[in-house]
């Protein structure tokens, strides 16, 4: 299988820009610049030609940054995403987004849809403004994706806002498939809806993988949703890849002190009255963006740091089929209760 | 044992511009001291308000239309504004999904601390502090001492919703309502605030009404399990019992859905719909239209029955001979 | 059809406030008579053969020479005054109108830029902006004025210069909000052209605080210009607005004769106080904190 998309070394840093004060008073000791968020550190990883990857993390771990990078809607500040080869920004200074290839679904369905305009014209605005189909044959279009998603295409002439979440989703979604895309960057799309709904969108998404042919990535912060859709998960912890594998391999064998413990920490579905759940919560606090630890981001929080993992930042190595970033990685045994 | 809450027949409706919202109509519910029952139920199922009406916090337009809610014996609704606001904060609290709705931004930690201790009783400076220390430090924070100086921006999402569940017991109160405390929460961060919620309950004879809609966060909290849908409460029943061996065809579909139980890759079973509009509701069960099992006998209301506190509201409940 | 959109919707909440209900017709009634007033006033102001100098300054209710009564009197030329407001209604809302309309197009358009833009030219356009608004409006407004010279055209210029900013600074703040959200985003993925995103997905999406801001330097702008044609800066004396008459009639007052001056003035507040409230109920209405 060879590599659709391919990540390089990218890093994405956000700098606020200090104001006038700010600069002024650094210039003089009494205050500080507003410190740069390494949103996304220097991470590599290729998503295959029609696989599914899912993204897991905490909050605040970079994934939509990185989600974006991939859609071709944020710049990396350093390192390149190429899809299919191809970069997937041009031009310098101010770079556009190349290719249609490449469509992304939003986790807020009632922010993703311009709540000014109607279903069929949301749909109907990329492919006419692309040529991928003709004005008058826009309608058809609107009706053929507004179908393949489970609505009815009578639906096109109405406002968003008359549709519940899993609706809009599925109009979202709509939105995407009507660019003809061969890969969907999912941030976290059922995150927002009840479980009776999401089961209905994660059953779209597997059909519409079956029927098309598409290439994901599945960004949640659900186990058991990411679990269920993909191939492939990457595990990430502030702004870094942390291990990456097969779902089962991941789950069912975790390398990283970080996934263990990240996958210890879901309360499982408890139907016995006579179990008790012991909680296993991840000590201590995700750091802050703002002020990573040195070495393992994860060392203060893991039990078994030694004095390496606070100063040497671990790489992805190859461990038992899957890519760990653990110094510790080899010799430790992670193996406990069996996961969900 | 006696009760500490009795919800009976409850109903709170909300009378807006596209009708009369019947958000709570007719939940009953009863809790003995130090009890955890969990509120499970998808979004707009009236979860909330259910949690608000017993506190006496439904704002206008909203208003509880019927029903009776008794608390230590004594009955709240229609109770005057004054007597309800010395018993919240005292006897019952609240916590919110929000941490923000509890903390005000321009005050120290300690400050609101000690603002709600002396709403309540006379308490001198120090041993607030005292208290607001040992509080925090009971709900995992480390270093209290030093934190209740800070300034709720200047915590983590996860801190700030420990102080309020801090402030929410800080007058030890019988009964704590918390309104998906940890839904917003990043798992980890969960984990360690269902962990000190349980043991804290245990410690202090604190009963919970945990309302949430992760059927997985309850059942690990919870010992019984009240499961909503559009205002009413369609099954009831200890934790093991419902999810074990649900009697509401929702419940089942509710389990059904869930990713963690099925097999990767596979269709998950889902229901098909969505939950109808409150102001306009089907006649009848209120779960018919998205039903397997519907007959034409659904149209009629059904009644929650059982026995022991065991109780499921369907004509045609799962397990029972056909 | 479907039509339920949301402008249908904010209409029908819009006619519940009775008071914003009566301001809008009083607003459309005004409109609809200045703009009919060669066909509804008595007398052509402007028509010097119909002004007869015996007539002038006379009270409310007289009847002139040229045999109808003039209502609310006369002015020092001899001019029916209830004509010459409704004349001077129509120059005020023209200048007020294409005034607003100019700033609304120039600012809303440079505000959403530079908000979809960020970076420099954002940092350009808006440190600009907020160095123009740091002057009072109306000295901006006289010094264009008097530079340019009378006219209508230089008029509303000089108004379009001092109040675009205004649009510019409500457009930027609301397009910053609307270009974080995700609607943009997927705009972006598709991808769609900048240009389009701007016009036709952020512009439309900042309209609600744009038409309130419009509402009310609309009424500004024909404050502004009443004051400055009251100061003999603003329009030719052969357009008479409803300043110059209140100007003209300014020097009567200490006389008794109190209509010249007293009636286009009372005119002006009826007007800008209607725009004013229908201004406060569209932003009550779009304010979430007082919706239901
Ligand atoms: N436009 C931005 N400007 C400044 N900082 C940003 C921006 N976008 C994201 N960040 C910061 O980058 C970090 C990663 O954010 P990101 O949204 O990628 O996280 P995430 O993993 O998607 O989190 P969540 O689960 O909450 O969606 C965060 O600390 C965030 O505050
Ligand atoms: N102030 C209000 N005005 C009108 N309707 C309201 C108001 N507050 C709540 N409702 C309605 O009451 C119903 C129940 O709402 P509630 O907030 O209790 O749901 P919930 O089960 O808590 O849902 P969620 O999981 O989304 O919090 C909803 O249909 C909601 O629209
Ligand atoms: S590198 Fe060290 S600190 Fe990081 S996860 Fe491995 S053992 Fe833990
Ligand atoms: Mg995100
Ligand atoms: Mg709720």
């Amino acid at each position: 299988m060879s590599a659709l998309v391919d990540v390089r070394a990218a890093s994405k840093v956000f700098r606020q820009p200090a104001t006038l004060v700010e600069r002024i008073g650094s210039a003089f000791g009494v205050c500080e610049l507003p410190r740069p968020v390494h949103a996304v550190d220097d991470v590599s990883l290729e998503i295959r030609n029609g696989e599914v990857l899912g993204l897991v993390g905490e909050s605040g771990c970079g994934k939509s940054t990185l989600g974006r990078m991939i859609a071709g809607i944020l710049p990396p500040s350093a390192g390149s995403a190429l899809f299919d080869g191809m970069p997937l920004l041009a031009g310098a200074g101010r770079p556009v987004k190349s290719t249609t290839r490449v469509q992304m679904i939003f986790q807020d369905p009632f922010a993703s849809l311009d709540p000014r305009m109607r279903v069929g014209d949301i749909i109907a605005e990329g492919p006419v403004a692309h040529g991928l189909v003709s004005k008058s044959a826009s309608a058809a279009d609107v009706s053929r994706w507004l179908s393949t998603v489970g609505l009815d295409p009578q639906v096109a002439d109405r406002y968003p806002h008359q549709f519940s979440g899993g609706q809009r989703q599925r109009i979202a979604i709509a939105r995407a498939l009507a660019m003809r895309p061969d890969m969907l960057v999912c941030d976290e799309p059922v995150a927002s809806l009840d479980v009776s709904i999401q089961a209905q969108i994660v059953n779209l998404f597997l059909k519409l993988r079956r029927d098309l042919g598409l290439t994901m990535l599945f960004i949640s912060h659900d186990l058991g949703v990411v679990r269920h859709v993909s191939d492939r998960i990457a595990i990430m912890y502030l702004g870094r890849i942390v291990e990456i594998g097969t779902a089962r391999s991941v789950f069912e064998r975790p390398r990283h002190p970080y996934t263990r413990a990240l996958l210890d920490s879901v309360p499982r579905l408890r139907i016995d009255d006579r179990v008790e759940v012991d909680f296993r919560p991840i000590r201590g606090e995700l750091p802050s963006p703002l002020d990573p630890p040195a070495g393992c981001h994860f060392h203060m929080r893991c039990p078994h740091a030694n004095e390496a993992c606070a100063v040497q930042r671990p790489t992805l190595l190859h461990v038992e089929g899957r890519e760990v970033a653990c110094l510790r990685a080899t010799e430790l045994d992670l193996s406990g209760e069996a996961p969900p | 044992m006696t009760a500490l809450l009795e919800v009976r027949d409850l109903a709170t409706h909300f009378a807006t511009r596209t009708g009369v919202v019947r958000a709570v109509d007719g939940v009953t519910l009863s809790l003995a001291p130090g009890e955890i029952i969990g509120l499970v139920g998808e979004s707009g199922s009236g979860k909330s308000v259910t949690g608000f009406s017993i506190l006496g916090l439904v704002d206008p337009p909203g208003r509880i239309v019927r029903g009776s809610v008794r608390f230590e014996g004594r009955e709240l609704v229609g109770l005057p504004h004054g007597e309800l606001r010395s018993l919240r904060g005292r006897r019952i609290a609240m916590v919110f999904q929000d941490p923000s709705a509890t903390l005000n931004p321009v005050l120290t930690i300690l400050d609101q601390m000690r603002l709600a201790l002396e709403a309540h009783e006379r308490i001198g400076k120090a041993a607030a502090r005292a208290r607001a220390a040992e509080i925090l430090t009971r709900v995992g924070i480390p270093d209290a001492g030093r934190r209740l100086d800070s300034y709720p921006h200047q915590l983590s999402g996860g801190m700030r919703q420990r102080v309020a569940i801090a402030i929410a017991l800080l007058n030890r109160p019988a009964l704590v309502v918390c309104d998906e405390p940890t839904t917003a929460l990043d798992v980890s961060i969960q984990a360690q605030i269902l962990a000190e919620m349980k043991s804290l309950a245990r410690e202090s004879g604190t009963a919970l009404i945990w309302i949430s809609h992760d059927l997985s966060t309850v059942s690990a909290l919870a010992s019984r399990i009240l499961v909503m849908y559009a205002g009413r409460v369609v099954e009831e029943g200890t934790v093991g019992d419902v999810l074990s061996a649900p009697r509401h065809p929702y419940t089942r579909g509710l389990l059904d859905s869930l990713p963690s139980l099925a097999t990767p890759g596979q269709d998950l079973r889902q229901i098909p719909g969505a939950m109808p509009s409150l102001s306009d509701p089907p006649p009848g069960c209120a779960f018919a239209p998205r039903c397997a099992h519907a007959v034409d006998a659904c149209t009629a209301m059904p009644d929650l029955v059982g026995a022991g506190g065991r109780g499921v509201r369907c004509h045609r409940p799962l397990g029972d001979a056909p | 059809m479907n039509g339920n959109s949301p402008l249908l919707r904010f209409w029908d909440e819009f006619v519940e406030n009775r008071v914003a209900l009566a301001a809008f017709l009083l607003v459309v009634a005004i409109v609809g008579i200045a703009a009919l007033a060669p066909i509804v006033a008595p007398q052509d102001p402007y028509d010097l053969a119909s002004l007869a100098l015996a007539d002038a300054r006379r009270p409310p209710g007289f009847v002139g020479s040229k045999g109808f009564t003039h209502w609310l009197g006369t002015d020092a030329q001899g001019r029916d005054l209830l004509s010459a407001i409704l004349y001077g209604l129509r120059v005020s809302l023209q200048v007020g109108l294409a005034a607003g309309a100019f700033a609304f197009a120039v600012g809303a358009t440079l505000g959403a830029v530079a908000a979809f833009a960020g970076g420099r030219t954002e940092s350009f356009i808006m440190r600009f902006i907020d160095l123009q608004l740091s002057f009072p409006a109306i000295l901006l407004a006289l010094v264009l004025a008097a530079v340019l010279g009378q006219g209508k055209w230089q008029l509303v210029t000089a108004l379009v210069t001092a109040q675009y900013a205004y649009f510019a600074r409500t457009a930027h703040g609301a397009a910053a909000a609307e270009r974080a959200k995700d609607y943009v985003m997927a705009a972006l993925s598709t991808p769609l052209s900048a240009r389009r995103v701007v016009f036709r997905h952020i512009l439309p999406n900042c309209l609600p605080p744009l038409i309130v801001v419009a509402t009310v330097q609309v009424a500004n702008s024909i404050a502004l210009e009443a004051t400055l044609s009251f100061l003999g800066l603003g329009l030719p004396v052969t357009e008479p607005s409803l300043g110059m008459l209140i100007a003209n009639g300014f020097q009567y007052m200490l006389s008794g004769r109190y209509w010249i001056s007293i009636y286009p003035g009372v005119a002006l507040i009826v007007l800008i106080v209607a725009i004013n409230l229908v201004g406060d109920q569209i932003r009550d209405q779009l304010n979430p904190r007082l919706r239901r």
